[in-house]
């Protein structure tokens, strides 16, 4: 495992030979607002395709500042009952891997938002990580997050995301060792992904202290741009996520609202969350 | 992520036949004094490793750590040999079996009985050990995973034996077909959580345990059923069975005083296959087959030859050969037998397929059904459905090996060990129903078409 942290720091630094991360823009654009970025998911093909793209750009429009797109996946062991369900109804729908790129497109083409694609790993081995990659790319994306790919296993991901200058999210969590936590962070390109809770994806009432800890133990291990994820649903969490955090990721919550009240539900929950990311401080934490 | 895994794995059909596989890589390891014993993970060539979300990765570092300990504490290796010895009731025998051999060309077979082990099964070996290390750990509970039950069935009893609660999750299809197995594991004390998430099958149950583990490392300990998963599973589960290889080389050598000429296991998960196989890996003479579930055939695409017919992917932990479509989303395997009805393979396996040190090769239901009504009725030993494919495939074996007889050779000169993975009173109302012995108004009858395995 070769660390890339000279190559995180000029992507942080915005001078880098590939092109710059657009999440860290994304982010250090809310950052220059006085805010927590606010970050959106929804999987892609949930209920179409159609739709997962209208509902990228109700959110875009409503205050999130990076989308993120889950590829559907037969065995998606970070996910709760929710996002399980929505993923099953998208394979049914039809959904197949390379639409991602069309919904990327279709969100980028409209708004100004970083779009991400959250991806178990083995559909874009099967693709092949540079084929996948390139079309990611030429759709606009910003880079992949990857619950179940550790940067032990990543190289050649490493090695084409850097090629590409597309952003690499990789997923720290409470029980993360701080030399883990060290190579994690300087694996990483545009942000990284704090996990809240020991447990899977899903709204919870309280986010509790662990979360802070492991944003704290990834900004002392030099990340410039800590998110936090799971567990995440109102515009309180979001408050009390965003003193401490960069950025605060909402999943299950939008996905809710999407399988219940539509697009337009999509749209008032992103306003009503997008409420929590002024900081109170003010001021960054990095 | 070479090309060549890819192709073996597309040309694997054809790579069944012994020599259509180039062995030469094998015999460069065995020829330069190298060792495939006792490979310590996490690669196995291109395969293995640790695909698994950050979260579970301290819990691996800690089982990792404990196992490496314990493999090497005199006290820890006395403690596993004596349950071994005193309460699963090794070493199991060796049993010639000479009627069943006129069904394999005349050559002489021998069936390692783990089939006589408490509990039925070679599953045994793992879950005390295993079990021992959750208790090393100081964990208080673990939980397991279970296709038709045969694993929580033994994670349960382990569990009990030892003082450790148990949560074995079964898809909720299963737990209605096999409602006996699930009443044994309440027997035993633990909890079965039927998983109605995905295809509600064996891969599910996995999938619902890791969420399990995720929110309870803390306390808890995944008692992986075979040697397949994230490291150190594969090379874990491996050791706690390579007892299965080494006594079956030193009866083998007492009994005849010389090695076999082929070893012949089936093929799931591959745990039952890698424990035996590990006694031989160094035997440049030994050829070793692994029977995997063929299903209604692999052309019909319902099947379970995940070797033969897969692609090297990840899953649940993983890398390995797997049985997935162009989208890299796992399929549905399909077998008679439960205990191979999952569509990955355990990395080390898909290693000494691709180094062809050993041979794969689909085995359909139709022939291991045959298998095992052979043995039973020549040997009057009914066998796990499982184990009826190694079954089907050392009768292969057999007859290869007596139509290749080099000049002055005789049949008999030839030795083939079978390991006798398990015993098959489990699947006695499957087999029933397969061969049409239940009158039509039996309640038997009905619990058959089924599926139930008692």
């Amino acid at each position: 495992m070769t660390p890339h942290s000279t190559d995180q720091q000029a992507a942080g630094a915005g001078v880098a030979a590939a092109a710059p991360s657009k999440a860290a823009a994304a982010i250090e654009k809310a950052r220059r607002e006085g805010r927590a970025a606010l970050i959106g998911y929804l999987p892609a093909g949930f209920p179409d395709v159609q739709t997962t793209i209208d509902a990228g750009i109700a959110m875009a429009e409503n205050g999130v500042d990076l989308i993120e797109i889950g590829i559907p996946y037969s065995d998606p062991v970070m996910d709760g009952h929710v996002i399980q369900e929505a993923t099953v109804e998208a394979l049914a729908n039809g959904f197949t891997v390379p639409r991602i790129f069309d919904v990327v497109e279709g969100i980028t083409r409209k708004t100004d938002a970083a779009v991400l694609v959250m991806t178990y790993w083995n559909p874009v081995m099967r693709m092949g990580v540079r084929e996948f990659s390139e079309r990611l790319a030429a759709a606009g994306g910003a880079g992949l997050i990857t619950p179940d790919l550790i940067p032990d296993e990543a190289t050649e991901w490493l090695e084409i995301s850097e090629e590409l200058g597309l952003d690499r999210v990789f997923l720290v969590a409470p029980s993360t060792s701080p030399q883990r936590m060290q190579n994690t962070v300087d694996a990483s390109r545009g942000f990284v992904y704090a996990v809240s809770v020991m447990g899977v994806t899903g709204a919870r009432t309280s986010v509790g202290a662990a979360a802070r800890a492991v944003v704290d133990a990834a900004h002392h291990a030099g990340a410039e741009r800590v998110c936090v994820g799971l567990g995440v649903s109102s515009s309180a969490q979001v408050r009390e996520i965003g003193a401490y955090a960069d950025g605060v990721i909402v999943g299950t919550a939008l996905v809710a609202a999407l399988r219940d009240g539509g697009v337009q539900a999509v749209a008032e929950l992103t306003r009503e969350l997008s409420t929590g990311t002024a900081k109170v401080s003010g001021g960054g934490t990095a | 992520m070479t090309d060549m895994h890819q192709d073996t794995g597309l040309t694997g059909a054809d790579a069944g036949a012994a020599d259509a596989i180039d062995a030469g890589t094998a015999d460069a390891f065995l020829s330069h004094d190298q060792s495939l014993r006792h490979a310590p993970g996490p690669y196995f060539g291109a395969y293995g490793g640790r695909w698994m979300p950050e979260s579970l990765i301290a819990a691996l570092d800690e089982l990792q750590d404990t196992f490496e300990k314990a493999k090497a504490d005199p006290e820890f290796t006395a403690q596993v040999a004596e349950l071994n010895k005193n309460y699963a009731g090794r070493p199991s025998l060796l049993t010639e079996a000479a009627r069943f051999a006129e069904h394999c060309g005349g050559v002489r077979v021998f069936l390692k009985r783990e089939d006589l082990n408490h509990t039925g099964s070679h599953k045994i070996n793992n879950v005390l050990g295993q079990a021992l290390i959750a208790k090393r750990m100081g964990k208080t509970r673990v939980i397991a995973e279970t296709g038709a039950g045969q694993h929580g069935v033994a994670s349960a009893t382990a569990a009990a034996l030892l003082g450790l609660e148990c949560v074995v999750y079964m898809g909720a299809e299963d737990t209605r077909r096999q409602a006996l197995n699930v009443a044994r594991m309440q027997l035993l004390g633990a909890t079965v959580i039927p998983v109605t998430n995905g295809s509600q099958t064996l891969k599910d149950a996995i999938n619902d345990a890791l969420r399990d583990w995720v929110a309870n490392v803390e306390t808890t300990h995944y008692l992986l059923g075979t040697a397949a998963g994230a490291h150190p599973f594969p090379s874990m589960v491996r050791f706690f069975h390579e007892v299965i290889g080494d006594e079956a080389r030193e009866q083998i050598l007492e009994q005849t005083g010389r090695l076999p000429d082929a070893v012949c296991a089936c093929v799931g998960g591959g745990s039952n296959a890698i424990g035996m196989f590990h006694g031989f890996l160094d035997d440049r003479g030994v050829a070793l087959y692994g029977f995997e579930a063929g299903g209604d055939g692999v052309e019909t695409g319902r099947h379970a030859a995940t070797i033969t017919l897969g692609r090297p992917g990840v899953l649940h932990g993983a890398r390995s050969y797997l049985m997935q479509d162009e989208d890299g989303q796992t399929m549905e395997s399909h077998s008679i037998s439960a205990g191979l009805d999952y569509p990955g393979v355990g990395p080390e396996h898909a290693y000494l397929a691709d180094i062809g040190r050993a041979n794969y090769e689909p085995i359909t239901d139709a022939e291991a059904m045959a298998a095992f009504k052979v043995l039973s009725q020549t040997e009057g030993i009914i066998p796990a459905i499982e184990t009826a494919h190694a079954l089907a495939g050392a009768m292969k074996v057999g007859q290869r090996l007596a139509a290749d007889l080099g000049p002055g050779e005789k049949a008999s000169d030839k030795i083939i060990v079978i390991n006798l993975s398990g015993r098959g009173d489990k699947d006695v109302a499957t087999a029933a129903g397969y061969f049409d012995l239940l009158p039509d108004d039996s309640v038997e009858q009905e619990i058959a078409q089924e599926g139930e395995q008692l």
